[in-house]
């Protein structure tokens, strides 16, 4: 059966050398695939990437801290041994006052609140690294079907309902409640401090198109704390900027055989007879192989490389209907010196810094993305890697990079008119912690998800490749008909964040993919036989 | 569709309706599809050999219509459709059924080939949500002309000749599925050569406002062939003699099935010849393919079954009582004097040589009977005459 | 002192149902009402003289059936009138219109859009879809997904196999449904914005969340569930006001030998070596029983009528935590005539159906952002409603009742408590919108009784005024309602039991939760069961 079909030299094609797509090459490889990368980039690692923004000034330009990199799948790639080097570990988390009576969180202990609430964020954080470990087991799984299930399948459920039994009890109705319900509700019921709660808060809330009082943010939390069940007490700074991981995935790929080719936009998915059998590249060079794997997100893996005319119509308005509305904004900034934030030691300068003073200040700035506008007082998750990393930006100069909120995808205006007055009110929200950041400013830089959506392909800007909400989530994702990583086109995968379990540079994606191909082929091969 | 005054009326007249209304003896109406529509006209027994023995003429207004334009809706239809829609040529009619993702019937119908990239889909249920939905990826235009077309169907042995005589010259020489136009009181009159009786017969198809001169028309040209209005009940005998499925009737629409497993596919409802799995891709072929190569659920057939009593909503037994199937649709069959059934089989049952029983009850002076009639599985439907599909149409 | 077999907090329609139940299995039960009035939100008060009209509840269709006719409540005097359709005015004089009957349903949603109009169907069928699954659960104890009783894994395993009985994309879009907001879900069928704001009502009606928050597809689930002899998701009014619910369940409770005493406000529930015993009441008297059932919200029962020191802690903790809260208003208007609505054609049916003036979700969603930012909706929603179109009891002839029921509304304010002005600043914010739909409506105004949370709180006693005794989400809905580890109606005292909406599955007058409530009590009694089961529908 083979034989027949494959015509090129490689047996795999992935689409999109972003990190999952790397992963995914890099464990088929391993398994003695022969996987060729396409990458419409001039370099591999999709949104882990490293640009110049400024001459001399360098900046992760998508993500830019790593909360989720699995442990496994860093230590069975070997990315240290491929590059992947940290310019700083666990960072702290500072919430920043505009008062400068900051609170540091750090791992299960937070200072700058009181006794009560240091001892309630104890609490709160070793019960979600235990709800963190449950995840775990899920996440680092395919997801299993609950109707025709295969053996794989019912071991998998087993072990999920093993994993919440052995949680206990109490911890087990904790889950079951605070799994739907919403950070707004859950951080008031733990912690007194505004400034606290709306920390917190930030964690639901980051990439998605919700508000703290959004029911499902407490999994959004769940989700960006999956990094606290393998042991990390907060994010670590890529030296080098994120692009160096790229760059690591990509070594490790190609380590294992796999073959990476950048500036090689895929356009079309190709068929014979309902199955892929290849792609065709936007230079008209048509590839065969007989497997493809899409690191595309769903929407552009459906609707533009493979399209709507291959699809069942059903499965077609899932696609329509999957939802990928991003609301970040990037914001780069190059500066003269370190900027100075009011009472803040500047020894936390380089710490992950949020701006959001209470969760209600949050929910206002979403208010504004519901009907398509931007928020008029941003919330941010600010870093100074240069702090950490001497390598972003000339001596004694900075870079800053922020996730600003919310940004909606479509605004109304249109981000051609808004772009300009966002980034001014962003600006300004910095100048109000850090008075005189402005004087500072040698260049900045606003990435709307528009911008986004440029740079890396992912549709509208979203950076979990599709909202994070449990109907998108979990068993569901990316949509019936497409989850566990295979489609309902013959022949073709998928290995991104728009997969179980979603995005945030896990790479688990990517792995779970090549064992679903890998299980797949060989379920395949014995229906053959 | 633009706003407009907001009309309270519970059901809608078609565009025929003062002619129906005049001619409707018993007064016995039904409510289709928003319309006032005749049960029976005067007796069903007399309608139904209207169809059979000279022309009958059923006012199907209330179908379905919708046009499909656009570079893109021949391959917009073929990708909704189970059957080839490339191969029903400019000026041809073919029949179809469209299905769910899961290979479900979402309901059968007749697309019509009116010109290159113009295209009309009659049906029996209102699928515009699915056809929206399967346009995505298309450039293709779906305008709803269910109210804007009044239509006739025209139907029996003399109806070639009456068409004829209404001045529809060479009329006897449209094909089946053929579909040709007519100057009609300064319109267009569409006629095709098609139907729901199994008979020689047509349909004709005219703008609205033009209802009442073609009915005058029509059966002014048809009064010494013997023309006769009929009514839903004696088509329903005709297209039961004729072995046609009905959506309601033997099928659930997929969508609106609510229940787990009610609907059917097309090769469950015996429809196998329709599916062209060579075609590319089409909604609901993977599914189709798999339960090719797994097995259907449900077998649909024609049964003859003994005696005169129809079998509606009788189970199906085997010889030791146990239910095998039931019957969706049945009729005694005046011109083909049988008892016929349409009937969805449990797999593997309502193979030729199966033993099986219909459990019949009725009720002769308040005593209630319960019949077990022996059936068996026609091929065919009992009623195909020749004339049917010659061409040129027989004159009576 | 007498010492009765059970004692049953609150004569609301729950606490009615499950005493009626106790009662009816040879019980000897007694009612305690704080109220001079029994009923709790199921009632039918005179207000305003000549009068007399539902001043909570308003309109029935959860109430279930299989208790309607077990407790012969129609001979009790209860009659439900059906009533059907609904319309939603817009600011440009068109409207939206729903009717029962299906092509004239299609028509009017044609009139649109087209596309719309058949979407319907599907929409339908999917809720129905929905709606099947968890109907079978109305009258059934839930499971407990963290105990190892026979019972609970043999219960989980029938929740499962129904799931599975769905198909696999069955029981996906099943998790979807649960887990969407109404407004991403509508979107996923209709493009029309009236049309959506239209049927959106029903996933926001007594919920602190707005249109596009996940979970509130199932609040529209929560009304789309019940049914009037027969036809699922219908509605009516009982004749004579929802008190005839309550005075049927009281007759019903009497017939089988069950007492109720009002002004009886229970301070306590008496526990003795970890047992209830009894209740207090705020006045001292005193009360002994074997088995004390609360048919208040579990904030009231565990919070206030209990020692903290006689709880466990994790209950304390729970109900602190348990979301209950005001999110509706109401106004209740004596009319000197029927008002005018010159969108809709005269003699339109669309006057006795539920009448809205939202006309997208965006309308909706902002009116969340109002109650967020603690004040009432400056548009809001409302449901509307005249029943003295239908129900000659409630007024002189000639004169009308009307009851708007308004989404938001908020139980605190955030510029502080309510008071009588911001009370009737509120009822102006109403009057103002619905005169803008009917110009001689403020011509025929009589007198209006303006219900925010905090006159449902003080009066009725549901905390926050929260009309389901709790919201309505998932993480209190089924096994978790009202708390984790306590949906079985047992309370954390022996001999304690819970029986009103904040437990499985949850309010709207559906008298379910007393049933259920009765039939644990009556197993845990070693007594038969009288507690009908649910209606097969298959």
């Amino acid at each position: 059966m083979t034989d027949a079909l494959n015509k090129g030299s490689y047996d795999t094609i992935i689409i999109g050398a972003g990190h999952n797509g790397l992963v995914c090459a890099a464990y088929l490889a391993k398994a003695g695939r022969k996987v060729l990368v396409l990458e419409a980039a001039s370099q591999p690692g999709g949104a882990a990437a490293t640009r110049e923004f400024h001459p001399g000034f360098r900046i992760s330009s998508g993500a830019h801290l790593l909360t989720q990199l699995n442990p496994g799948i860093a230590r069975e790639l070997g990315l240290a041994s491929h590059g992947l080097a940290y310019a700083a570990r666990d960072l702290k988390t500072v919430a920043l006052a505009e008062d400068g009576a900051h609170l540091v969180i750090d791992g299960a202990s937070v200072s700058g609140v009181s006794a009560s609430d240091a001892a309630a964020y104890g609490r709160f954080h070793t019960q979600n690294k235990r709800f963190g470990k449950v995840l775990d087991g899920f996440f680092s799984r395919r997801q299993p079907t609950l109707v025709d299930r295969s053996w794989d399948d019912a071991f998998s459920l087993l072990k999920l309902g093993w994993s919440l039994r052995r949680l206990g009890k109490d911890d087990m109705q904790d889950l079951m409640r605070v799994g739907l319900i919403n950070i707004y509700d859950v951080a008031n019921e733990h912690f007194d401090s505004e400034l606290l709660k709306a920390a917190v808060a930030m964690d639901g809330v980051l990439g998605s198109h919700m508000g703290p009082r959004s029911p499902n943010t407490v999994y959004g939390y769940l989700h960006r704390h999956i990094g606290d069940a393998w042991g990390n007490t907060g994010p670590a700074l890529v030296r080098g900027g994120m692009g160096a991981l790229g760059q690591a995935f990509a070594a490790a790929a190609r380590g294992f055989g796999a073959e990476i080719r950048c500036d090689s936009k895929v356009a079309l998915v190709e068929m014979q007879g309902c199955r892929a059998t290849g792609v065709t590249l936007e230079s008209g060079e048509t590839l065969l192989a007989d497997t493809i794997i899409s690191n595309a997100d769903p929407k552009t893996t459906f609707e533009k490389l493979v399209g709507h005319p291959s699809l069942d119509a059903g499965f077609s308005r899932r696609v329509h209907n999957f939802r990928s509305r991003g609301v970040s904004a990037k914001l780069h900034l190059a500066l003269d010196a370190l900027p100075e934030f009011t009472g803040l030691d500047g020894a936390l300068a380089g710490e992950r810094l949020l701006l959001a003073p209470t969760m209600d200040h949050i929910e206002r700035a979403f208010n504004h993305a519901k009907y398509g506008e931007y928020s008029q007082a941003p919330v941010m998750e600010v870093s100074i890697p240069t702090v950490h990393d001497d390598s972003l930006a000339p001596a004694g100069k900075h870079v800053l990079s922020a996730i600003v909120q919310f940004a909606p995808y479509a605004l109304g205006q249109g981000w051609d008119t808004g772009k300009q007055a966002f980034k001014q009110l962003a600006l300004d929200q910095l100048e109000q912690y850090a008075p005189g950041i402005g004087q500072q400013l040698l260049a900045s830089e606003l990435s709307t998800p528009v911008d986004l959506e440029r740079e890396f392909g992912m549709t509208g800007g979203h950076w979990h490749h599709g909202e994070i909400a449990l109907d998108q989530a979990l068993l569901m994702r990316p949509m019936p008909g497409a989850h566990q990583y295979s489609t309902p086109i013959p022949g073709l995968f998928l290995c991104g964040a728009g997969s179980h379990p979603g995005g945030g540079i896990m790479g688990l994606a990517g792995r779970n993919a090549a064992e679903a191909v890998i299980k797949h082929q060989s379920n395949g091969k014995e229906r053959a036989a | 569709m633009s706003l407009r005054p907001h009309d309270e009326r519970m059901v809608m007249p078609t565009p025929f309706a003062p002619r129906v209304a005049a001619l409707c003896q018993t007064n016995d109406w039904y409510t289709w599809a928003g319309y006032t529509t005749p049960n029976t006209f005067e007796e069903v027994g007399l309608e139904y050999f209207a169809m059979r023995n000279a022309t009958g003429v059923f006012d199907l207004s209330p179908m379905t219509k919708y046009r499909i334009t656009g570079p893109d809706s021949e391959a917009f239809l073929n990708r909704v459709m189970v059957r080839d829609v490339r191969k029903i040529k400019p000026g041809r009619v073919g029949y179809t059924v469209w299905c769910t993702d899961e290979g479900m019937v979402h309901d059968d119908g007749t697309i019509f080939h009116l010109a290159d990239g113009d295209y009309r889909l009659c049906a029996q249920e209102r699928c515009m949500d699915w056809l929206h939905w399967s346009t995505l990826g298309f450039d293709v235009d779906i305008a709803d002309e269910t109210a804007d077309i009044a239509a006739l169907a025209v139907q029996g042995p003399t109806s070639c000749a009456t068409l004829r005589n209404m001045g529809l010259s060479g009329i006897e020489n449209l094909k089946p599925f053929g579909i040709a136009t007519f100057p009609f009181n300064g319109a267009e009159l569409l006629v095709s050569r098609t139907g729901y009786t199994g008979d020689l017969g047509y349909e004709l198809w005219i703008d609205a406002g033009q209802a009442l001169p073609l009915w005058d028309a029509l059966f002014a040209a048809g009064r010494e062939l013997l023309i006769r209005p009929v009514g839903s009940e004696a088509l329903g005998i005709a297209r039961i003699e004729a072995g046609f499925i009905m959506a309601g009737e033997d099928f659930v629409p997929a969508e609106q099935v609510v229940r787990h497993g009610r609907a059917r596919s097309p090769f469950e409802l015996g429809l196998d010849w329709l599916v062209d799995f060579h075609k590319g891709p089409f909604t609901g072929r993977n599914a189709l393919l798999k339960e090719q190569r797994e097995g259907s659920r449900y077998r649909f057939v024609i049964l003859d079954i003994e005696g005169n009593k129809p079998a509606n909503h009788s189970f199906i037994l085997d010889k030791h009582g146990r239910t095998i199937g039931h019957v969706t649709s049945a009729a005694w069959c005046p011109t083909a004097k049988s008892n016929i059934a349409l009937a969805s089989m449990n797999m593997p049952w309502g193979r030729d040589d199966d033993e099986m029983y219909a459990e019949i009850y009725y009720n002769r002076e308040l005593a209630w009977t319960r019949l077990l009639s022996r059936c068996r599985v026609r091929r065919d439907p009992v009623f195909d005459p020749p004339r049917r599909r010659a061409t040129p149409a027989q004159n009576l | 002192m007498k010492k009765y077999d059970a004692i049953v907090i609150g004569a609301g329609h729950n606490g009615l149902c499950n005493a009626a139940y106790l009662a009816k299995a040879g019980l000897d039960v007694l009612v305690l009402e704080r109220n001079p009035y029994i009923g709790g939100a199921t009632v039918s008060r005179e207000l305003h003289t000549g009068w007399k009209y539902s001043n909570c509840s308003y309109v029935c269709s959860l109430l279930r059936p299989e208790i309607t006719r077990d407790l012969e409540l129609p001979r009790h005097g209860l009659q439900v009138i059906p009533y059907e359709g609904g319309v939603s005015f817009t600011r440009g004089g068109d409207y939206f219109g729903n009717y029962g009957d299906h092509e004239r349903q299609y028509r009017e949603m044609a009139r649109h859009s087209v596309r719309d109009a058949n979407a319907y169907d599907r929409f339908s069928a999917n809720v129905m879809r929905q709606t099947r699954l968890i109907r079978k659960y109305l009258m059934t104890t839930p499971p407990d997904p963290t105990s190892f009783k026979p019972r609970d894994i043999k219960g989980l395993l029938e929740l499962a196999e129904s799931f599975t009985d769905m198909g696999n994309e069955g029981l996906l879009d099943t998790l979807r449904f649960w887990t969407m907001s109404i407004g991403d879900y509508l979107d996923e069928y209709f493009e029309t914005d009236l049309i959506k704001a239209h049927m959106a009502g029903s996933g926001i009606i007594g919920t602190a969340l707005g249109v596009y928050s996940p979970g509130t597809a199932y609040v529209l689930l929560h009304h789309y569930m019940g049914d009037v002899d027969g036809s699922v998701g219908a509605w009516g009014f009982a004749r004579g006001g929802m008190g005839a619910v309550a005075d049927a369940l009281a007759s019903s409770l009497k017939s089988f030998g069950g007492e109720i005493v009002c002004d009886a406000d229970v301070h306590r529930v008496i526990v003795k070596g970890g047992r209830a015993v009894g209740v207090a009441l705020a006045d001292g008297t005193e009360y002994q029983a074997d088995t004390v059932v609360s048919n208040l919200d579990p904030k009231r029962t565990f919070l206030e009528c209990f020692d903290a020191s006689d709880l466990p802690a994790d209950v304390v903790h729970r109900a602190k935590n348990f979301k209950i809260r005001g999110s509706s208003g109401k106004l209740n208007i004596a009319l000197d005539g029927l008002p005018t609505f010159p969108a809709l054609p005269k003699s339109s049916k669309l006057m006795v159906s539920d009448m809205h003036a939202s006309e997208s979700l965006f309308e909706l969603e902002r009116a969340y952002d109002d109650w967020k930012a603690g004040t009432w909706s400056q548009d809001p929603y409302f449901d509307m409603l005249i029943p003295t179109q239908v129900d000659p009891t409630m007024a002189a002839p000639g004169k009308h009742m009307m009851t708007v029921f308004v989404q938001y509304c908020p139980s605190t304010l955030a510029d502080g408590p309510w008071t009588p002005e911001k009370r009737d600043a509120f009822g102006k914010t109403v009057l103002d919108k619905l005169a803008r739909y009917s110009p001689d409506f403020k011509d025929l105004v009589l007198d209006v009784e303006i219900r925010t949370p905090n006159e449902i709180d003080n009066e009725v006693g549901l905390t926050e005024g929260n009309i389901f005794q709790g919201e309505l989400t998932f993480d209190q809905l089924l096994f978790n309602r009202p708390f984790p580890g306590y949906a079985q109606y047992r309370g954390p005292v022996q001999g304690m039991y819970m029986c009103g909406s904040g437990t499985h599955p949850g309010g709207g007058v559906m008298a379910a939760p007393g049933a259920n409530a009765a039939r644990e009590i009556l197993m845990d009694l070693k007594k038969p069961n009288v507690v009908p089961e649910g209606y097969l529908d298959d």
